[in-house]
């Protein structure tokens, strides 16, 4: 994206044009265009696909809330009432993004040698 | 005098200005012109020109993509380092701000300088794998001209230029490319032993041709230890300037490629991601500035096989140059750049 003030930036960006992160399934697609080099529609496609959901639907924070929750994908902890301490998250979540999209994550191989499992 | 509605935009330095309609208008007519006259490069559609319009002059504060059409954003250079320091940085951008890819990186903002103080960026790279879940990569700018003297052991071209030394110039760029090239792959190799998604090689050519010579070396060499590891390309203008002026990347002249000649040998040398730059000139109208960035940028998103991030931080892709980026200029360049250009990522 390129540097600049993180509100008048990074926010700005996020909110006009950006696919939530985890608070969506940003993420998810971003490793498939890191990893496989594809291109946007692909990426989504490939994403929406595994997830059960529709590519539209990728970017959307309450649906993918509920499916990152069933599938174990990680969500954002808040506080109040969104506090998820028996749910996958960070490495955990990452075993899980590993598997339901079925590509490897470089930290969750290298886990798995350091851990011997 | 017209009595046309005048209509809030912003210059390239920033600062607020207004136009009417048929004044964005022809901007938008010039800033295309200057992009098709000088990358011979086919002009924006009248579809597109008037959705760039339309988009420009809204008197609203903020724009934004259609619903669904949301791209992903790659965030170079995540956080200042100030308040919540590296980790905290990564974390709030992951937890508060939307981001999709996070990226590592050390303030002195160069491969040469990080090669110096690797163990401690791994360490810090594989504690923040520990914590984050959206992918972190690790990013640095090839900073070609850190190799040269007084800051490197090579002679300085800079200097040897305007005194007529041409082949020793050309010689010490030539030499200051595979020494950049070997940093960069000692780095990336590193962080990605130590769990990183991805590299990111910022502001490539930067310091011209030899600078770009770097990052594709560099880039095929890291695809062939690391064959999984996300690579992202940024550059640094629009143009690659000719410093050198004869450097070949598998026969193509490096100096005076544009974007869409630029991603074919980024995509070639293994980048999995090419973030286009295109500068501002401060002096013209945000209208101006988006169309001639779309203009240049429009063939390289539509032939190239890999993701497309737009480069829209200060300065670039249309965004002005400003400290304090304005959030009418910043949302309006985001949207044009998914609407028309049909980026993959920002």
């Amino acid at each position: 994206m390129g540097a600049g003030d993180p509100l008048g930036m990074s926010a700005t960006h996020a909110n006009a044009a950006g696919m939530g992160g985890m608070r969506a399934a940003g993420d998810l697609v971003a490793r498939l265009q890191m990893t496989r080099g594809m291109r946007l529609p692909e990426a989504k496609r490939y994403v929406a696909d595994k997830l059960g959901v529709g590519p539209s639907d990728l970017s959307d924070a309450p649906t993918m809330h509920e499916v990152r929750g069933e599938l174990g994908l990680g969500r954002i902890c808040y506080g109040g009432a969104a506090l998820y301490p028996d749910q996958p998250s960070a490495m955990e979540a990452k075993f899980r993004i590993a598997e339901v999209l079925g590509i490897p994550v470089n930290c969750v191989e290298r886990f798995r040698t350091h851990a011997r499992i | 005098m017209t009595t046309e509605e005048r209509i809030p935009t912003r210059l390239g330095d920033g600062s607020l200005l207004t136009l009417t309609r048929s004044q964005m208008q022809a901007d938008i007519e010039a800033g295309v012109e200057a992009a098709v006259k000088r990358a011979h490069v086919p002009p924006l559609t009248a579809a597109e020109a008037d959705h760039l319009l339309d988009i420009c002059a809204s008197r609203a504060r903020f724009s934004s993509v259609d619903l669904g059409t949301e791209v992903v954003l790659s965030i170079d250079g995540t956080g200042g380092q100030l308040v919540a320091g590296r980790q905290g940085d990564l974390l709030t951008f992951e937890q508060y701000l939307g981001a999709d890819i996070v990226e590592l990186y050390h303030m002195d903002y160069s491969f040469k300088a990080v090669k110096t103080v690797l163990p401690f960026e791994r360490q810090s790279l594989k504690n923040a794998q520990q914590a984050l879940t959206v992918p972190v990569q690790y990013g640095a700018m090839p900073d070609l001209g850190r190799y040269s003297r007084p800051d490197g052991p090579i002679a300085n071209w800079s200097e040897l230029l305007p005194l007529g030394r041409i082949a020793e110039a050309r010689a010490a760029q030539e030499e200051a490319a595979e020494m950049a090239a070997h940093d960069i792959t000692f780095v990336a190799e590193g962080v990605w032993e130590a769990g990183a998604d991805g590299i990111d090689l910022d502001t490539s050519g930067a310091a011209g041709d030899a600078d770009l010579l770097a990052a594709l070396t560099a880039t095929r060499e890291i695809r062939g230890r690391c064959p999984d590891m996300g690579i992202e390309m940024g550059m640094a203008s629009e143009m690659v300037l000719g410093m050198h002026g004869e450097l070949e990347w598998q026969g193509a002249r490096l100096a005076g490629l544009w974007p869409h000649q630029q991603v074919k040998l980024a995509a070639a040398a293994g980048a999995t991601v090419f973030g286009p730059a295109v500068n501002v000139n401060s002096t013209k109208s945000l209208p101006w500035n988006l169309a001639r960035t779309l203009t240049l940028c429009k063939p390289c998103c539509e032939e190239s096989q890999i993701p497309v991030h737009m480069n829209v931080g200060m300065g670039v892709g249309g965004v002005p140059m400003a400290v304090r980026a304005p959030v009418d200029a910043v949302s309006r360049a985001a949207r044009a750049c998914v609407d028309i250009l049909k980026v993959d990522g920002l």
